[in-house]
């Protein structure tokens, strides 16, 4: 028999970048209208529903828990999950956490994820490799630190076997081969799966899921810690890049080559 | 006493360039000392003395490379402390930003990724949203933690060399106690092109190579750039998965980026948008490529690029 997995997947809810995105009021944070799971934490889900499944999935014990941080539109991204077949989720959501910067989201879900950790603890908390907001990779590695779990970063394949993990991660000159006991926070890259789109089947059980959500003091965290109170750093300007326009557009009628060194010349390129 | 920390991660036998463009922010920010992990060989350590340093803290353990990143934060808040720092700077590589992360949750230091420029007050400069904004950011805590992006600053050696003392800092045990570590490292082999994160030129090819990167190759080496890729490229396995350029790939702010047979997708775009000069070949005219390119030219990629390659060698002679 292989052992049950309780997984936390962190999915975030983020503008959808095929629109202009904006960074808006006092403390310029982006908007969010349009907004939509992170398609990098849609590979995160993927990986947990593919270790619950190859253990007999929900009806042996498995657990895939969703857990969103931010405000009400938030929960979509929880209930998208639910519908790819996490079996529950969580929306983390409180109007003293808006601002908050990597340090205090990670507070927060550090608490979070304890919260939802009682009684029985959680194996493996599994991340994307970065929100398609925010681009900036600290959480997971915030949270490995917050929670005192190990850290594997940019995995690009993980198994779990007999309460350790192996994961591979790629650099630009190596690739390594990195082994953890569990628990341990997890991040995944794009090359890990290929993540499922939800069917018909699976919308339609998404209704019957159970959606908990959580405020600041359900989970202690003191409102002063996070949001743009909280946060250890501030935006103070913001300006928007004018969009580029097309330059010179031509059709090669034989010799467009020698026109595109012509102008790489010409910009002093060559 | 030292106000600024610079991290050398394994600096070899000679310290990288953007090593050394972190030692001169560094200068212009106040007194700069560095922690080192790994061996500190003789002509680093006179390259330290150049750039105005003025202590060098070297690690208890020589094992840091054993474990996922927790091992070098642990050291790196110890050094922190040691140098009573005020700002650390570290490089923006991946592993740089992830030892950043843990470094600012140990010191309660506010981290700003991806930093462009820094004004003597510590205020950071990045750009945000695939390139479309560029903001102002500084951290509200004691300490902050920066990691700085490639060729923003011109490495100069300080106006007086300095004799730095060089001491060991004891690395924390919690630093390892519950760390991923690291059971097996395989070097890849080396294009012999330049780094394509920090290249002046890149040349990029998609899709539409069809699985001949030859005339992306030979151009860019006509040209002396580093080879791209689009994801469609390197799912195909044509090119391998470092080539690629975008969201998930890498992001490059070349002088030139020359797009060949890509459509320009938004996550491609996510990783290139901010390069000075764009040239875009597509066969199709409606490709959302042209919208963002400087020069494009409506045409086959196996035309275009070997007559642009041959040009560009006779023209060098
Ligand atoms: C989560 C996620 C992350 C992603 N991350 C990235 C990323 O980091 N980088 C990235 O690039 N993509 C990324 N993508 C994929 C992206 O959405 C596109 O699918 C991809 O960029 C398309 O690659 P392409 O332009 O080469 O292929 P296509 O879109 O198929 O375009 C091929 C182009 O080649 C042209 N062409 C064909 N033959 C020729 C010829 N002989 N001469 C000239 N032109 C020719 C065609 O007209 C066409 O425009 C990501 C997608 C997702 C979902
Ligand atoms: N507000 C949030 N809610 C849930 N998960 C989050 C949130 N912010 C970040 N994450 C997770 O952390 C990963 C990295 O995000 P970041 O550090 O912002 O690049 C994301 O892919 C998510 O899995």
């Amino acid at each position: 028999m292989e052992e049950t997995l309780k997984i936390i997947v962190l999915v975030k809810h983020v503008p959808d970048a095929q629109f202009d995105r904006h960074l808006t009021g006092e403390g310029y944070t982006t908007d969010r209208n349009e907004s939509i799971l992170s398609e990098l934490d849609e590979y995160a889900l993927e990986a947990a529903l593919q270790l619950a499944e190859a253990r007999g999935g929900a009806k042996a014990g498995n657990q895939v828990i969703a857990l969103s941080m931010g405000a009400s539109g938030a929960v979509n991204a929880v209930k998208k999950s639910l519908q790819m077949g996490a079996t529950e989720g969580v929306h983390l959501t409180d109007s003293a956490l808006a601002g908050s910067d990597a340090a205090a989201t990670s507070l927060a879900l550090a608490a979070a994820i304890r919260h939802i950790g009682t009684g029985a603890p959680v194996d493996l908390v599994l991340t994307g490799m970065a929100s398609t907001d925010g681009e900036t990779s600290l959480v997971p590695a915030q949270l490995a630190e917050r929670l005192g779990l190990p850290q594997v970063t940019f995995a690009s394949s993980l198994t779990v076997d007999g309460g350790r993990l192996t994961a591979r991660r790629d650099a630009d000159t190596y690739s390594e081969t990195v082994e953890a006991s569990l628990p341990a926070v997890v991040s995944v890259t794009d090359q890990i799966n290929e993540p499922r789109y939800p069917n018909f089947k699976g919308i339609i059980a998404a209704k019957r899921k159970s959606i908990t959500t959580l405020s600041l003091a359900d989970i202690g965290v003191d409102p002063a810690h996070v949001g743009h109170a909280g946060s250890w750093t501030t935006v103070t300007a913001a300006e928007e890049r004018p969009p580029r326009t097309a330059g010179t557009i031509i059709t090669d009628e034989g010799d467009a080559g020698i026109k595109l060194v012509d102008f790489l010349a010409a910009q002093k390129l060559l | 006493m030292a106000n600024v920390l610079v991290f050398i991660d394994n600096p070899g036998d000679a310290l990288k360039k953007s090593t050394l463009e972190l030692l001169t922010l560094g200068r212009s920010l106040g007194e700069t000392a560095v922690a080192v992990n790994g061996d500190l060989h003789q002509d680093v350590s006179a390259t330290l003395a150049e750039y105005g340093v003025t202590a060098v803290f070297r690690p208890s353990a020589q094992d840091l490379d054993d474990y996922l990143v927790s091992a070098k934060a642990a050291y790196l808040a110890a050094a922190a402390g040691a140098a009573s720092a005020g700002t650390v700077l570290l490089d923006n590589s991946p592993e740089g930003k992830e030892i950043a992360a843990r470094l600012g949750i140990r010191l309660n230091a506010g981290v700003i990724t991806d930093v462009v420029a820094v004004d003597a007050d510590g205020t950071a400069h990045k750009s945000v949203l695939a390139g479309s904004y560029t903001t102002s950011a500084r951290a509200t805590t004691v300490v902050s933690v920066l990691t700085v992006k490639a060729n923003n600053v011109t490495p100069e050696p300080a106006s007086v060399a300095s004799a730095p003392e060089t001491s060991t800092v004891e690395v924390p045990a919690d630093g390892t106690a519950t760390a991923a570590r690291i059971t097996a490292r395989e070097q890849k082999a080396a294009s012999g092109r330049p780094d394509l994160s920090d290249a002046r030129i890149v040349v990029a090819g998609g899709r539409g190579v069809d699985g001949d990167f030859g005339p992306v190759e030979q151009l860019a080496d006509a040209l002396g750039a580093a080879v791209g890729a689009s994801r469609a490229a390197t799912d195909a396995g044509w090119i391998s998965h470092d080539a690629q350029v975008g969201q998930t790939g890498k992001t490059v702010s070349p002088q030139l980026y020359i797009s060949a047979g890509i459509s320009g997708a938004i996550q491609q775009k996510a990783g290139m948008q901010t390069a000075k000069v764009i040239v875009a070949v597509n066969k199709d005219a409606e490709s959302p490529i042209f919208e963002i390119a400087d020069f494009g030219i409506i045409g086959d990629l196996f035309d275009v690029l070997p007559q642009a390659t041959e040009e560009i060698k006779k023209r060098k002679g």
